[in-house]
């Protein structure tokens, strides 16, 4: 009795811990904000005179507003393009099994663990010769791209489950194919393309190789390529430097607190995807 | 697959033949952003690696050259080296602490510790890598919290710039990643945690086994496969990182945090030797895959 009391404390205490690490970073970004601007402040330490105006400033310092606006409208691009074109793709490949599906299923595959600094270097080139550097779809078109490997893989799971009775009998009804996928499947698919939505919408908000190569220009590249355009600029002023990072990871702190449990739930199916 | 008898459905083969014609259609689309975005850059990159390039001028075939630079240049191999070490850091110790954490959890799983814990351990996997680095750089600088806890604890005298240094600016990197893939791994840990047979550990117990024996015989066993998952995201995290290192250190000092990423990108974009970086990349691509499937392999044939 005493050993079990012994070895759930030592587990409770080794939990505690971790999560002290775990928020330890977050903790220092904020107290570190509210030290006066310019100042190079000692670690953990409160400031007499917190700076709340830090945060005011670096949202302007960072262009924040234009910031949000940009990576919205990269998202907008990138996730619903990527949403349909994946469910349909996994569709044919998992539940019409058009012939050629396994090869096609492989070929989509191959991609999922492919590292993007493999091909940035002839995406550069790519994008430079279609004229669409500097250019917010020089990130959107190119992540849609990278990102079908999971979404067919993804999408192709959850269809391949389906019993085939059920598009047997819409087809007596004489459906078309399109009405069936539009009909049927679209709408008993959502669980699975809303937990791809999330996971696109995490991804792409957090691209910051496609951002930092292809777009100079910060206030048109995702949050996370901004922060590091910010950091850039503002590296020596450590107290604006915190203030920017926290605004920065806020909404996706926010999304993740909000859809909690969908959340969860999506990122770790979608890391079984390799 | 369903293997439909021969014969039965003959009347339909018509029209299942033009329904295979309509299906192409809907992946065409998919295929061709794969294609145009994915599948011509892993050609392209090939094909620059066999050239010596500046990315102006006009390019000489260099052959398997570019290949062998990767191999003999120290800087370049060296960068392969440091990926690999990361990888100790990046998977094995968010792989052990996450098992310990799950095992926690799961013993104490109506209480609000765990449920707090579930929350706090995935913050890390949300938040853009950029921000990691960026509040870790800060953590470990020569003023940061972890001085001055070190100096809280009596160990004033081993203080210094972890990310500056060049004896551990390695590891500092490492436990940035770490930080990041522990809250990871726990989860899905622990997500294979629950579906093993509780009468298991019912018998375990009637046998007289601990704690600790149940975790080795019977916990850790049955996890397979959500380790073999843990492994192979954390493994790509490792050779693939950028973000983290392009943040904190750069790089630096010297070469001592080089990773394949960060040293394609500077090859192709400020140095300017296309070629090169684009054999380096071709090796960082074929490394992935070719530690990517034996794992998942592995755990796949374990479970049949």
């Amino acid at each position: 009795m005493i050993t079990a009391w012994r070895e759930a404390w030592t587990g409770r205490a080794l939990l505690v811990l971790m999560m002290a690490v775990t928020i330890l970073p977050f903790l220092s970004l904020f107290v570190t904000a509210l030290h006066p601007s310019g100042t190079y402040p000692p670690g953990l330490a409160w400031p007499s005179d917190p700076q709340w105006g830090n945060f005011g400033k670096a949202f302007e310092a960072a262009n924040m507003g234009e910031l949000l606006k940009s990576s919205a409208l990269i998202v907008l691009g990138v996730v619903p393009i990527s949403i349909l074109l994946g469910t349909m793709a996994g569709f044919a490949i998992g539940h019409l099994r058009v012939v050629g599906s396994r090869v096609l299923f492989v070929l989509f595959v191959l991609g999922l663990t492919l590292p993007f600094e493999g091909i940035i270097t002839p995406l550069y080139y790519q994008i430079r010769d279609m004229g669409l550097l500097n250019t917010r779809w020089a990130i959107i078109l190119p992540l849609i791209g990278l990102f079908m490997p999971f979404s067919v893989f993804w999408m192709r799971a959850h269809f391949v489950n389906m019993p085939g009775e059920l598009s047997e009998s819409a087809r007596m009804d004489g459906a078309n194919v399109w009405q069936l996928f539009r009909r049927i499947h679209v709408p008993l698919a959502m669980p699975a393309i809303s937990s791809l939505g999330i996971l696109l919408f995490l991804w792409t908000w957090n691209q910051f190789l496609l951002a930092i190569v292809l777009v100079d220009d910060p206030a048109k590249r995702t949050m996370s390529g901004a922060l590091g355009a910010f950091q850039g600029q503002w590296g020596t002023d450590i107290p604006l430097l915190c203030a920017g990072s926290l605004l920065i990871l806020t909404p996706t702190l926010a999304v993740f607190l909000i859809f909690q449990r969908h959340f969860v739930k999506a990122l770790l199916q979608g890391s079984l995807k390799g | 697959m369903t293997a439909r008898p021969a014969g039965v459905r003959s009347s339909h083969r018509r029209p299942a033949k033009r329904r295979s014609l309509v299906g192409w259609l809907f992946v065409l689309p998919a295929l061709a952003f794969y294609a145009v975005f994915v599948l011509r850059p892993i050609a392209l990159t090939f094909q620059y690696s066999l050239y010596e390039w500046d990315g102006i001028g006009p390019s000489t075939w260099a052959g398997p050259a570019n290949y062998g630079k990767v191999f003999t240049d120290p800087d370049l191999f060296d960068s392969l080296v440091n990926a690999f070490q990361l990888i100790v850091f990046f998977s094995a110790v968010p792989v052990a602490l996450g098992l310990a954490a799950a095992a926690t959890i799961r013993r104490i799983a109506a209480s609000r510790l765990a449920l707090v814990a579930r929350t706090v351990l995935f913050l890390p996997q949300v938040i853009p890598l950029v921000a990691a680095g960026i509040a870790w750089s800060w953590l470990l600088a020569s003023t940061g919290v972890i001085n001055q806890l070190l100096e809280l604890v009596g160990l004033g005298g081993i203080t210094r710039a972890w990310l500056g240094d060049f004896s551990t600016a390695l590891p500092a990197v490492g436990m940035i990643g770490a930080w990041v893939l522990l809250g990871l791994c726990t989860l899905l840990l622990l997500a294979g945690m629950s579906k093993i047979d509780p009468s298991l550990y019912e018998a375990a117990r009637l046998d007289g086994a601990g704690a600790w024996r149940e975790f080795v015989s019977i916990t850790v066993p049955s996890l397979r496969q959500e380790i073999a998952v843990c492994v192979t995201v954390t493994v790509i995290a490792a050779l693939a990182s950028f973000d983290i290192i392009y943040i904190s250190t750069q790089g630096g000092p010297g070469n001592t945090t080089m990773v394949p990423g960060l040293q394609i990108y500077y090859l192709a974009f400020s140095e300017r030797e296309v070629g090169t970086a684009s054999a380096l990349a071709m090796v960082l691509m074929v490394l992935v895959i070719a530690c990517a499937f034996p794992i998942q392999w592995f755990a796949k044939d374990g479970e049949r």
